[in-house]
């Protein structure tokens, strides 16, 4: 071949797409057809993971791997490379020795396993045949085909799955309740409700490979004995949510869905229900309800969805990534699959990595691997030097990790026993800029604005322990606030009615645990050490002045006052600490502290 | 019946019953806000609950079935501690002005207060600020005082089957009103005042133009005069006067009523009111008359309109406002002792 390159692949999922990835395609596709290459394809796919360094282009089979790439420089690209042979080296990414590597050769890949993401990247999510290719449905056709129901759930069983949406319930237990349980008609449900905030696992595996997820809950179909089915996605997914029909759409069309699957008799409909954004629909009774028409709020349990869940019938209800699991562990058996992990978590599990971390994305890793193993050697560290403070897993549900545990094993008890959790996947890395009282306080306001408002410790609780947090970084926070808070957290966490409200004192409790000197310091010092709690910075002049006047210029609320070629003082009372003087200062004389 | 140990001694209880009934059942007293026999459990004011040995958290005792050999501690000092956290939390958001509040003296919120040596300058904070607002001629709704325990909703929903109210909103904003804040009226609102009656603070009211206290107050229980259900009222009797009606747990009312029962009782301290017999005098003018006296001109005129034209010239029409019994004594004199079959009332429509 003359070019080395009959395949580009470009990633459109979320962070690329928004990177403008369906304009490099467009672009791709023009070129190519102007330059007499229409024979080369061009593939979009759901998302590679690395998405800081995004828009992403694969060529193949030469395994190029483009980062950051622009629109406009798909023609350079068209003609240096497909056209050329030559590939465009200021584009191909870098690896720590500043040598092109492929994609899968990066530092960022190298201790991760690719199960529920196998797929992503490396086929079209919008085409069935792709999928196919791929393996896709052969675990259908060996459930449907080969195995009893009850075999089905016993190798679920026996591989040790557990949900991933956030309790880590063991799935095959609950198959089987759902199998067991009394009744004609039945239900399966997939949660992708994903509001976690900055998680993004679920969206990428709807966007990235669709078709997983609806082989699964027809598995699950048969399994538990129920011929309908629905996909419970955020409204704020579109691409998720359009990538599902097209591929519910194939599905239909090609015999994997509907009746007489695969002409055995088999039935199994599907459809999508919309969330509205509220956190609490992600609580699978809410989300119950909310399927039904009903208010968002949860409900009293028992009875557990597997008894009576949607429309009063037995559920089964798993969140995306449990069920991205599960054909791979048809076909490959739940031996395999217990061989990664650890025993007691079992697989893999994808995180979505976000905060101070350089490889911001989307990662897939072993269960059992330490956080410092995802933090340093996947995420490639913290920017700019800076120090490590502390990583939250669990979103708002789940604790900070500080630097003391940062060996940890990532699983769901080790999680547990330093007072953080699992959670669906979010992994939100601080460094040492960051106020510990302040993420708490971040963390409890979301959670004050998802609380649904069915019972008073999580309706009130949770706003007075903000508002706690509010008087705290205003330098207004009083020492018996602490216990105040502690007293509040305790009654919040033990009365709640649903799991919103008894986990939302976790980043509380988190951060006072490991962290009770910020909090200390915030209340008797009125300091804020991170420095990040403007109400408890004070701007001063230092020594260094030089008595230009210009900070006094700058400053809006008339502040500072100094002669010419004297030291300049801010007045206290009057300084609105908006950081006009430090910016003026041509001898960085002014200090924040 | 199942063995459980409550608060240490060992009890037989009903199988599937609940631990608060099987509380109840022993006579030990759980503090309730959202739970009312008569409704499904809900399981969300949370005050009711208990230890229960081997739970990892504290249980509702109004929706955990009782199981063989369950231990439960109705009184532990964590969960005394938390239902006196949970009750300070719910008075931070609850405007405290018992001395003006008609509901003091018959108020859970008030009766747990002071159980649980509740001290309302520990938490603080702002308070709920509610839009819906909403009143009619026979109760009003005060916001400020919902602790939203929905028992309201409801009670309108599985009792009266009206679906009047609903919990709108969400979190601290959550508040009580019609859907979509539309007019009670036109969300289909009859008035009958069943949430007013379920209502465990001084949320919904009646408006009411007599002024007492609860504890001056003493009930008599009797039997609602408007219609033929017998529905049971408990009058709420101040210097001998009726000054509100409850409604009794009675077989044929199951504690409901409706809006006359329950609000329709000033004619019976009205200056208007009969409460003697009158005779009409040749002068055309009433005048008061003994009993003795109107039933024997009744009587009297009967028998000679009997002689003269027959008894089937007589018609009785009775009242819907007496009971089932005293319609049917009517029914026998007009059939047994005046001789027609011509007897009615003025509610069988
Ligand atoms: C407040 C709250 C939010 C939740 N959000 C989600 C969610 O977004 N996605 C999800 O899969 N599970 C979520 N869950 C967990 C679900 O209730 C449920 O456990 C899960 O869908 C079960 O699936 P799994 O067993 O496969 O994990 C949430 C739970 C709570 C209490
Ligand atoms: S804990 Fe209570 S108020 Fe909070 S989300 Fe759950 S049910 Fe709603
Ligand atoms: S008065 Fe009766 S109908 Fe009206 S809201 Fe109350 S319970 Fe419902
Ligand atoms: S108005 Fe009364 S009955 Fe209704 S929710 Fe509020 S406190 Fe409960």
């Amino acid at each position: 071949m003359e070019h080395g390159c009959d395949r580009v692949y470009v990633c459109a999922g979320t962070g690329c797409t928004s990177g403008k990835s369906p304009e490099i395609i467009e672009n791709f596709r023009q070129e190519l057809n102007a330059s007499g290459l229409s024979d080369v394809k061009v593939i979009m796919t759901g998302c590679f993971g690395l998405c800081s360094m995004g828009p992403i282009v694969i060529t193949q089979p030469d395994d190029c791997f483009y980062s950051r790439v622009a629109p406009k420089d798909v023609a350079e690209i068209v003609r240096e490379h497909i056209a050329g042979g030559k590939p465009v080296h200021r584009l191909l990414f870098k690896g720590s020795r500043g040598e092109a590597v492929s994609l899968f050769e990066a530092d960022f890949y190298k201790k991760q396993e690719r199960v529920v993401l196998a797929r992503c990247g490396l086929i079209n999510p919008e085409e069935i045949d792709d999928y196919i290719e791929h393996g896709g449905f052969a675990a259908l056709e060996k459930a449907l085909k080969a195995m009893s129901s009850e075999e089905v759930v016993s190798v679920i069983k026996d591989s040790g799955l557990r949900g991933r949406g956030g309790a880590g319930f063991p799935t095959g237990k609950k198959w089987e309740f759902t199998m067991n349980a009394p009744g004609s008609k039945k239900y399966v449900v997939c949660n992708a409700d994903e509001g976690d905030p900055g998680a993004f696992m679920d969206r990428s595996v709807l966007e990235g490979d669709p078709l997983s997820v609806v082989e699964a809950m027809t598995i699950a179909g048969y399994a538990v004995g129920a011929d309908e089915g629905y996909i419970y996605v955020r409204a704020e997914y579109p691409l998720a949510i359009h990538r599902l029909q097209v591929a519910m759409g194939q599905a239909l069309e090609r015999g994997f869905l509907g009746n007489n699957i695969l002409n055995t008799g088999f039935d199994f409909n599907l459809s999508i229900r919309y969330g509205a954004g509220a956190f609490v629909c992600g609580e699978e009774t809410a989300l119950l309800n909310s399927i039904e028409g009903k208010k968002g709020t949860p409900r009293l349990r028992p009875p557990f969805p597997a008894v009576k869940g949607l429309f009063g019938c037995p559920t089964l209800i798993n969140n995306v990534e449990t069920y991205a699991n599960i054909c791979k562990i048809i076909t490959s058996g739940a031996d395999w699959f217990r061989s990664m992990g650890t025993p007691g978590s079992p697989g893999t599990k994808v995180f979505a990595l976000g905060g101070n971390v350089n490889n911001i994305g989307l990662v897939e890793v072993p269960m059992g691997i330490t956080l410092r193993e995802i933090i340093y050697d996947i995420g490639g560290g913290i920017p700019d030097g800076r120090g490590f403070k502390a990583a939250q897993t669990g979103g708002p549900s789940g604790g900070c990790i500080p630097a003391e545990h940062i060996n940890t094993p990532i699983d769901f008890e080790s999680l547990k026993a330093i007072g953080s959790m699992m959670g669906s996947g979010g992994l939100i890395v601080m460094d040492d800029s960051k106020c510990m009282v302040g993420i708490a306080k971040f963390f409890m306001k979301f959670m004050v604005e998802e609380s649904c408002g069915k019972c008073a410790p999580c309706r009130i609780g949770l706003v007075r322990m903000h508002e706690i947090l509010e008087r705290i970084t205003g330098g207004e926070g009083e020492i018996g606030d602490l216990a105040e808070l502690e007293e509040l957290a305790e009654m919040v966490n033990e009365l709640s009615f649903c799991a919103l409200g008894q986990t939302a004192p976790n980043p509380v409790l988190t951060t006072f645990r490991y962290f009770k000197d910020e909090y200390l310091a915030h209340i008797n010092d009125k300091k804020c050490p991170a420095g990040e709690c403007s109400a408890l910075l004070n701007y001063e002049v230092t020594d260094k002045c030089v008595g230009c006047t210009k900070c006094a210029k700058a400053c809006p609320a008339a502040a500072i006052s100094g002669k010419l070629k004297e030291k300049h003082s801010i007045d206290k009372g009057k300084c609105v600490k908006c950081g006009a003087c430090m910016g003026a200062c041509p001898v960085k004389s002014i200090v924040r502290r | 019946m199942i063995n459980i140990f409550l608060n240490g001694s060992e009890l037989a209880v009903k199988e599937g019953s609940t631990v608060l009934e099987a509380c109840k059942g022993a006579g030990v007293s759980i503090p309730t806000f959202c739970y009312d026999e008569r409704l499904k459990a809900e399981g969300s004011c949370r005050i009711c609950v208990v230890e229960v040995e081997g739970a990892p958290k504290l249980m509702p005792s109004c929706s955990t079935l009782v199981a063989p050999g369950m231990r439960v501690l109705t009184h532990s000092p964590k969960v005394v501690k938390l239902r006196k956290k949970l009750l300070e939390l719910m008075l931070s958001n609850h405007e405290i002005s018992c001395l003006q509040c008609e509901k003091a003296g018959n108020c859970l919120l008030q009766d747990y207060a002071y159980e649980y040596e509740v001290d309302t300058e520990k938490t603080k904070g702002r308070k709920k600020i509610a839009e819906y607002a909403s009143s009619n001629k026979f109760f009003s709704l005060d916001q400020s005082k919902c602790i939203l325990c929905g028992r309201c909703a409801r009670t309108c929903s599985q009792l009266q089957a009206n679906d009047v109210w609903a919990m709108a909103g969400r979190g601290f904003e959550t508040e009580v009103s019609t859907p979509f804040g539309i007019d009670m009226e036109e969300a289909g609102c009859v008035h009958c005042g069943n949430c007013v009656s379920v209502c465990p603070v001084g949320a919904l009211k009646p408006n009411t133009r007599h002024k007492f206290r609860a504890w001056e107050t003493r009930k008599v229980r009797s039997t609602c005069a408007y219609c033929g259900v017998g529905c049971q009222i408990d009058l709420l009797v101040k210097d001998d006067k009726v000054v509100g009606v409850e409604p009794a747990g009675g077989k044929s009312n199951n504690g409901l009523l409706c809006v006359k029962g329950k609000f329709a009782f000033d004619f019976i301290n009205h200056k208007d009111r009969l409460t003697e017999p009158l005779i009409r005098g040749e002068d055309g003018r009433l005048r008061p008359a003994s009993w003795d006296e109107a039933l024997g001109l009744v009587a009297g005129k009967t028998k000679e309109i009997r002689a003269e034209f027959g008894a089937d010239a007589i018609m009785g029409l009775s009242s819907a406002r007496v009971t089932n019994e005293e319609n049917y004594l009517f029914m026998k004199y007009m059939r047994a002792a005046v001789g027609t079959n011509n007897v009615d009332h003025c509610a069988r429509l």
